[in-house]
């Protein structure tokens, strides 16, 4: 198998080879699971996880495969994630008529993004959205002469672009991260996998304690489901796994891999508070419909939002 | 056959990529459709991509049986246009001034025509784009053709978000998700005033449907 795929496949890292396996047992675990409570007279909020439990094997089968193939099918992956949620953040926030060719050139930021990451540009890979972008989109925007909203508009452009290209993008550089001393399978794509893997499990743990045991809500202003059992309980189960999958998947020490939890758990939260308060001021449910079970693809990537950024620069501080 | 061709390849390699992975469109009840003509399908007109999206969205039984239903003073100008308006979107031309018209017919004949021959055809009862994304009163073209054809269901085609993405006299299309949803077909009832009533209303809770973002 290894003949058909190039240097840069993971197929070559047992790390991240075992760590699928481990996924798919997971999964085909819980589709056992779930079929078996939903043949038991489950129904209606069950129908909604029978779907979301298919939607999921979908994004792992996806998922896998460009991270088995090579680097530069992960990172294109990685970009179309970007490409849709912008896309659907860009369809639900009020813009400008007159901007529609400023919300081009943010689009055409997307490849650019993903390219400083598949060169390893560190430099301009951190400063091309923050700097350049930043300062492009009202320069554009005053040339078009229309001042009326022009603050409004600019301000959600910026966190559009923010938000779903420059720190989703992380998870491109965080691929391009090679081996270390301390643990040559430790690299990029294990660090992606580490990362997309603990994010996705706390939001699942942080519903689950939430559903079991949850009754003081922590935002009920903008997410009533959301209670500090289940932020607590979540923190616990992946605060566990992050510091036993620390050893094998990263080139972090125990010690660093329990803050790595802590930090997932409690940021993974805040990144799905933030979208779920964007939406409830737009006055929608979901950024769309294309993922059955789960909405947009904005309402399943909302913790890596803030996740992605944080992991990438706590791991490059203190193992790079 | 080379139109036909063109017409394949146009619409499965060109225009169903841009709808589907560059722009988006979120369907709902796309089972309304009919999988057999004749049918008149009527929505709301934003943009050229209403119906690029609606074609495409047409069960493949019907595509072959799709005509739109466009102005020939816009669509037969040139040779390539027309050529492309005739073979590709192979349209139904309706001549809106009475000098271009054989003498005591109707607009509507050919559309009458294309109905009897078993083709379903996309009708904008709007009669232009106009502004995007706002809906102006519909004309009463469509009634007198559902008179006409009283056994032929009407189709109400809903569209939002195209209007955004390319509206009129703008060449740059920029991608944003898209809204098409179906609704129950209508029959004419007997009376004009009726039917055009039903078919606004039919319209009006279509597009309270969707959320509606900000855009001026």
């Amino acid at each position: 198998m290894s003949l058909f795929l190039g240097e840069s496949s993971a197929i070559h890292n047992p790390v991240v080879v075992y760590a699928l396996v481990c996924l798919f047992v997971i999964l085909i675990g819980a589709t056992i699971i779930v079929n078996y409570l939903h043949s038991r007279g489950g129904s209606g909020e069950f129908d909604e996880i029978v779907q979301r439990l298919r939607t999921w094997w979908v994004i792992i089968l996806l998922l896998s495969s460009a991270i088995l193939l090579s680097s530069e099918t992960s990172l294109i992956f990685f970009a179309l994630i970007s490409f849709l949620g912008l896309k659907e953040f860009l369809t639900l926030a009020p813009t400008r008529r007159v901007d529609r060719n400023v919300l081009f050139y943010i689009y055409l930021s997307i490849p650019v993004q993903y390219l400083w990451a598949a060169l390893e540009w560190y430099g301009m890979f951190i400063i091309f959205v923050p700097v350049y972008l930043f300062l492009f989109v009202p320069l554009r925007m005053v040339l078009s002469g229309n001042t009326s909203n022009f603050l409004k508009a600019a301000g959600i452009l910026h966190w559009g672009v923010m938000t779903t290209v420059f720190s989703l993008s992380h998870l491109a550089f965080l691929l391009m991260l090679g081996p270390t001393d301390r643990n040559p399978y430790g690299s990029g794509p294990a660090l992606v996998l580490y990362l997309i893997i603990l994010t996705q499990l706390n939001d699942v743990a942080q519903f689950i304690w939430g559903k079991a045991f949850g009754s003081r809500r922590v935002v009920p202003s903008v997410s009533p489901n959301k209670t500090w059992e289940g932020l607590l309980g979540g923190m616990l189960t992946t605060t566990t796994l992050a510091t036993v999958l620390s050893i094998w998947m990263t080139p972090m020490t125990l010690f660093q891999g329990v803050f790595a939890g802590i930090g997932i758990s409690i940021f993974g939260f805040v990144g799905d508070v933030c979208v779920s308060a964007v939406k409830r001021d737009l006055g929608i449910k979901d950024t769309s419909q294309m993922l059955p079970g789960h909405g947009g693809v904005l309402d399943r990537v909302d913790s890596l939002t803030y996740t992605a950024p944080l992991f990438f620069h706590y791991v490059y501080y203190f193992c790079y | 056959m080379l139109g036909k061709t063109a017409r394949f390849l146009f619409f499965n390699f060109f225009i169903r990529p841009v709808v589907f992975l560059y722009l988006g469109v979120n369907i709902r009840r796309r089972n309304l459709i009919p999988k057999q003509g004749p049918a008149i399908l009527v929505a709301n007109h934003n943009s050229h991509l209403d119906t690029m999206v609606l074609m495409i969205a047409c069960p493949r039984s019907l595509f072959r049986h799709l005509r739109p239903v466009a102005a020939a003073d816009y669509w037969l100008k040139g040779k390539f246009l027309t050529w492309f308006s005739r073979h590709v979107l192979n349209i139904v031309p309706i001549f809106r001034n009475k000098e271009d018209r054989p003498e005591g017919s109707d607009p509507l004949d050919p559309v009458s025509q294309a109905l009897d021959e078993g083709s379903a055809v996309i009708f904008f009862p709007e009669g232009s784009r106009g502004e995007p994304e706002q809906m102006t009163g519909f004309k009463r073209g469509i009634a007198i053709l559902s008179e006409r054809h009283p056994e032929v269901p009407v189709v109400p085609v809903y569209f939002q978000g195209l209007g955004r993405a390319l509206p009129r006299g703008e060449g740059l299309l920029v991608p944003f998700l898209c809204d098409m949803f179906v609704g129950e077909p209508l029959y004419w009832g007997g009376d004009e005033e009726e039917f055009m009533r039903r078919l606004v209303r039919r319209f009006e809770s279509l597009s309270r449907e969707g959320y509606k973002p900000q855009w001026e």
